[in-house]
Parts: structure tokens; C-alpha cells; sequence
């Protein structure tokens, strides 16, 4: 289960029945496609305990989600969670379970947050319930991915 | 229809976000409101037409933290429609995979919800930094009861391997041998668990009048799936009886209907319930950490909970390991279902508390109508009336810290998480 602990770990959280929720579960799928096998892409429901525990003992994190911030559809953020904190409310997914962000923090707190851990947000538009995402999301999705890849990519080069 | 009222009742019963307002006059509480206002999901509508097979899996997305239990007690609830026992190993296996729900969301609540409470701390992540090795067994016991759940049911959050008449798939015995290693150490870590639960600092909370508590109760084990519904001032009756004693009804504030026992009033369920009135089905070392915990077989305090929830992860470990000890595979997955139109009737012990669905099923095994009782609202009129009584005596703290002791008040319920963190907004007027 452990993986090298030089390459990229790419975690894609989301609900695949949720409208734009699913973009980063999206992403993840068409990356795991592009990047050599070695690399490993996670997709996840988001639970904070999860998240957690496939983050342990890695080097490298890229995390892609959808928010909901209030800036436009499709935009993408990108967090540098080693600096600072994700903002919690853009990324709240639901109150049933301790988050994306929330994960973040605890480990901070624990120590055992990854050397570097970088968070993808699309801005999604449509949550409600249903598969598909919005236009404006599915452009970002293939923005994201362009990203995301050439981010693991300058990792790899850089090992 | 001969004559009578036609009602639409399309509220929904949920726990989430939470409000607290309290009037207090002269010094006196006047008022306290525990306000539920996350929307009604009409899990009860859309559960009409569909097939009795579906109840499980629908009915699991009611709660992310305890999917296991709503899916109990809908299979319990369709077996009994249908006449149909699940005996034997699917039996034990059922009580396995509940052992493993008790453990997450009793881990989850005691180390990341409830223990900053006592420990004087904002959140987790603020206790994490000078309590890590607390937290991170918390963690670690968390995880053993996922494991559990993702072993049996397939998949740690909504479970998918949950059917009526048992399971889709056997675990293998290879499988659960290696679950019990990861358990006994589980077990080891909810025993110190006990013990530190016992060092916390708590308020000398004793009402004047009893609890009335209501739980399942059966005659050779502690309750999980089976067993006659009781209280300690008399109750006793099957869960076909449940409509008959428990009366909901609407309050203008709340999304949320409150129960109450006909002729009675306000009862309180979960994890003291439980402990209340079964306590002699502990196994022996859960019951022996419960004394040195310094309980003896009767606890009224609610701040205590969080020893008696400690006290409940003890023994699910302890449970987890007997089953897993005692498996022997048996011949199929599950006991063969042939539907009939009837009414049908469960009542099974969430981490929260007695949990009861009914379902009408028609001559196609379709469901005409459902009803869903889950503990938290049946706890609402008791939390209300606890802090009505608690109140009083912190009302000379600073509002930020009377609202604090407030909400750990709240928590000792374990309403979910949606309320039971920062989620509750505290009104106090006064005048």
C-alpha cells in the first residue's frame, strides 16, 4: 500500500453522483490514463480518516476537488496547504464527516502532513443530485488535468 | 375512507445543524429550545415504490457515520414482513460488522468531538498538537472498526455487501484472521481509552429525577439487532408495539420530531441507555474497566457518556474477537427471501441509540409506505429538558464559556457531527 515515497500521490475526491462533485474524481480517472503506472491516483469520497491515512508516509500529495467559494464556474484555485490552511468553507463536502480540510490540519497537528501537499479546487456550479458535470466544469476538468499532469510531471523530473 | 383527517406529514427526521436559544428570566431558565433546521430530505417518500431489496442501500445514505445501522434495521424490519429468521454465522456476522460501526463512530466522538470538551480545547486539531498520541489512537481505533466494516460490508462508507436474508459475499476466514490481529490490538488501545476517559474532569451533573431510559434488552447478550424493547421504569414490548408507545410530534422549531413514551413523556436512548439496562451482558472485561473506570452498574451523569461510549468500543472489540474466533463459514451468503405483502418491524441499536424502521410492502414486494425513527430525535426533548436543568448553574460564566459548557452538554448526546460541532449558534436573552 505504501508507495515510494519520491513520486506524486494524486488523490481525486468527489461524488460521482453529484453534478460538479465529481470533477475530482474526473480528473483523477484521466490522469491515472496519462501518468506512467508508477504513479499513484487515488479517487476518494472525501472522509477526512481516509485521506489521512493514504497521505502517510508520502512526500509528494496533489489533492483535486470541487469547491464551492463563490467565484465562477470552472475557475481553479490552487492551495499550497504547507503554507497555509485550505479555506474550510470552500471546501465543505458535508456534515456527516471530518473533510479535505479538516484532514489537513490534523495531520499538520500530528506532524505526519506531507513535505508538500497541494490542493486543485474547481469551482463547481451544479451540486444537485445527478451525473454530469456542468460545461464550464467539464473545461476546467481538462484545464485541470493539463495542470495537475504537468505539476507530477515536473515533480518526477525533479527526483 | 369512512371519515377523518387526511395528513401530509412531509417532515422529515434528521439531526445536522443546530441552534440553541434559551430565555432566562431573573436568574431563572425560562425557555430552551434545541433548533434542528437542516431540510427535510423525505428519505420516508421516496422510499415508496421502490423494492423491499432496495431499503437497505437507500436508507444507509441517511447517515455517513452509521450507514450499518439503518441498514439493520431496514433488513431486520423486511425479515420480519417476511416471516424470515437469520440465524447462525449470518447472524454473528451481522453483529461483526455492527461491532466495527460502534467502534468508528464511537471512536470518531469520543477523541475528535467530545474529548477537547473536557480537555479545555477549541477543536482536535488544537488538542492534536499537545495531545498527539491521544489522538492518534483515537485514529487508530477509528480505523479498526472502518476495517471491520469495509471487511463485511464491502466498503467503509455505505456499505454495499448488506442484503435482506444476509450478505452478497462471505468474508474469507484468511481475511478475518487478520482483522483479529489488527483487533486485539484495537481492544488493548479501547481498554486504555477507558482508563484516560476516567482522568477527565467532569461536572457534578445529577438530576433530581430519573432518566428514563429506553433500550433494547436480550435475554443472552448485549443488544445489537434482537431483543425486546425496554426501560427501567417498565417498558417492555416488542418492536411491532413501538407506534403504539411512542408518540411524535411537531414543534414549531424543529425539523426534528420529538418522541415521547404515550402516558410518560420525554426517554432518552444510546449509549447509557444501553449500559443502564444491560449491563450484566458486558463481557468481563469491559465490565471490569467500567468499575475501575470508576462506574459501577448504573451511570446517570450524562458528561459520563463518553466513559460509557469507551466502555461500548471495549466490548465491541472484545465481541469482534469471540465472533471472529468462534466463524465457521456458512454454506451461502444469505437465507433465501420469498416477499409477501405485510407490515414488518425493526428496531436495532445505532452508536446513538434504538433506531426503528417499518415498512408496508405490497403484493409486488414494493414499499407502500415507510417510517424511519432515528435516536437523535428521540433524544431532543431529553437534551433540552438536561440543559433546562444544567444551565442554572453556570449562568454566572461569560457568555463564550456558559455557550461552550453548553454545547459539550449538547455533545454528550453525540447528536452527529453536523451538530455536535460549531454548528450551534447560542441565543441567550435575558431580562
Amino acid at each position: 500500500m505504501s508507495q515510494p515515497h519520491s513520486l506524486p500521490l494524486i488523490i481525486g475526491i468527489g461524488n460521482e453522483y453529484r453534478g460538479d462533485d465529481a470533477v475530482g474524481l474526473i480528473v483523477a480517472r484521466r490522469l491515472k490514463g496519462r501518468l506512467a503506472d508508477s504513479v499513484k491516483v487515488l479517487e476518494q469520497t472525501g472522509d477526512g480518516a481516509a485521506l489521512m491515512e493514504a497521505w502517510l508516509g508520502a512526500e509528494t500529495v496533489i489533492v483535486i476537488d470541487a469547491v464551492a467559494s463563490g467565484a465562477a464556474p470552472g475557475a481553479i484555485h490552487r492551495f499550497d496547504a504547507i503554507t497555509r490552511p485550505i479555506p474550510k468553507n470552500a471546501f465543505r463536502c458535508s456534515t456527516h464527516a471530518f473533510g479535505v480540510a479538516e484532514a489537513i490540519e490534523l495531520s499538520r497537528a500530528l506532524g505526519e502532513i506531507p513535505r508538500s501537499l497541494v490542493v486543485y479546487g474547481i469551482e463547481g456550479k451544479n451540486f444537485a443530485a445527478g451525473v454530469g458535470l456542468s460545461p464550464e466544469v467539464e473545461k476546467a476538468a481538462c484545464e485541470a488535468v493539463r495542470q495537475v499532469f504537468a505539476e507530477a510531471q515536473a515533480g518526477l523530473t525533479n527526483l | 375512507m369512512k371519515s377523518g383527517t387526511i395528513k401530509v406529514d412531509y417532515l422529515a427526521r434528521v439531526e445536522g445543524e443546530g441552534a440553541l436559544y434559551i430565555k432566562i428570566k431573573g436568574g431563572a431558565v425560562e425557555e430552551v429550545r434545541l433548533k434542528i433546521f437542516e431540510p427535510p430530505r423525505f428519505f420516508e417518500a421516496f422510499l415508496r415504490g421502490r423494492h423491499y431489496s432496495e431499503a437497505p442501500d437507500i436508507t444507509s445514505r441517511i447517515c455517513g457515520i452509521c450507514p450499518i445501522a439503518y441498514q439493520m434495521s431496514a433488513v431486520h424490519a423486511m425479515e420480519d414482513a417476511f416471516g424470515v429468521k437469520v440465524d447462525g454465522q449470518l447472524r454473528a456476522l451481522r453483529r461483526l460488522i455492527y461491532c466495527g460501526e460502534w467502534i468508528e463512530s464511537h471512536s470518531l466522538h469520543i477523541f475528535l468531538l467530545h474529548a477537547p470538551d473536557f480537555l479545555g480545547y477549541e477543536d482536535a486539531f488544537a488538542m492534536a498538537k499537545d495531545h498527539r498520541a491521544v489522538v492518534e489512537r483515537g485514529l487508530r481505533l477509528k480505523k479498526a472498526g472502518n476495517e471491520i466494516v469495509a471487511l463485511l460490508g464491502g466498503r467503509e462508507i455505505h456499505p454495499i455487501n448488506i442484503r435482506v436474508g444476509g450478505f452478497y459475499k462471505l468474508p474469507a476466514p484468511r481475511e478475518l484472521l487478520q482483522l483479529a490481529e489488527a483487533l486485539k490490538r484495537a481492544r488493548d488501545e479501547a481498554e486504555e481509552t477507558v482508563r484516560w476517559t476516567a482522568t477527565l474532569d467532569f461536572p457534578d451533573f445529577e438530576l433530581e429525577q430519573d432518566y428514563e431510559f429506553v433500550a433494547l434488552r436480550h435475554e443472552d447478550e448485549y443488544p445489537f439487532n434482537e431483543g425486546r424493547i425496554v426501560s427501567n421504569r417498565g417498558l417492555d414490548i416488542s418492536a411491532s408495539e413501538f407506534d403504539e408507545h411512542v408518540i411524535e410530534e411537531q414543534v414549531s422549531y424543529s425539523n426534528a420530531l420529538h418522541s415521547t413514551l404515550k402516558g410518560r413523556g420525554e426517554y432518552l436512548a444510546g449509549p447509557l441507555a444501553r449500559y443502564n439496562l444491560n449491563f450484566d451482558k458486558l463481557s468481563p472485561l469491559a465490565r471490569e474497566a467500567a468499575r475501575e473506570a470508576g462506574l459501577s452498574s448504573e451511570c446517570r451523569n450524562p458528561f459520563r457518556s463518553i466513559i460509557v461510549r469507551s466502555v461500548e468500543v471495549l466490548y465491541a472489540c472484545d465481541e469482534a474477537l469471540r465472533i471472529i474466533d468462534e466463524y465457521e463459514a456458512p454454506d451461502r451468503a444469505a437465507v433465501e427471501i420469498v416477499p409477501r405483502p405485510g407490515v414488518g418491524y425493526g428496531a436495532t441499536e445505532a452508536p446513538r441509540g434504538l433506531l426503528y424502521h417499518r415498512y408496508k410492502i405490497d403484493e409486488q414486494g414494493l414499499i407502500a409506505d415507510a417510517k424511519i425513527v432515528p435516536p437523535t430525535s428521540q433524544n431532543q426533548k431529553r437534551i433540552e429538558t438536561d440543559l433546562h436543568q444544567f444551565v442554572p448553574h453556570y449562568l454566572d460564566l461569560p457568555k463564550e464559556q456558559l455557550t461552550w459548557r453548553c454545547e459539550q452538554a449538547v455533545r454528550n448526546y453525540d447528536p452527529c457531527i453536523s451538530c455536535a460541532t460549531h454548528f450551534l449558534r447560542l441565543e441567550i436573552e435575558r431580562e
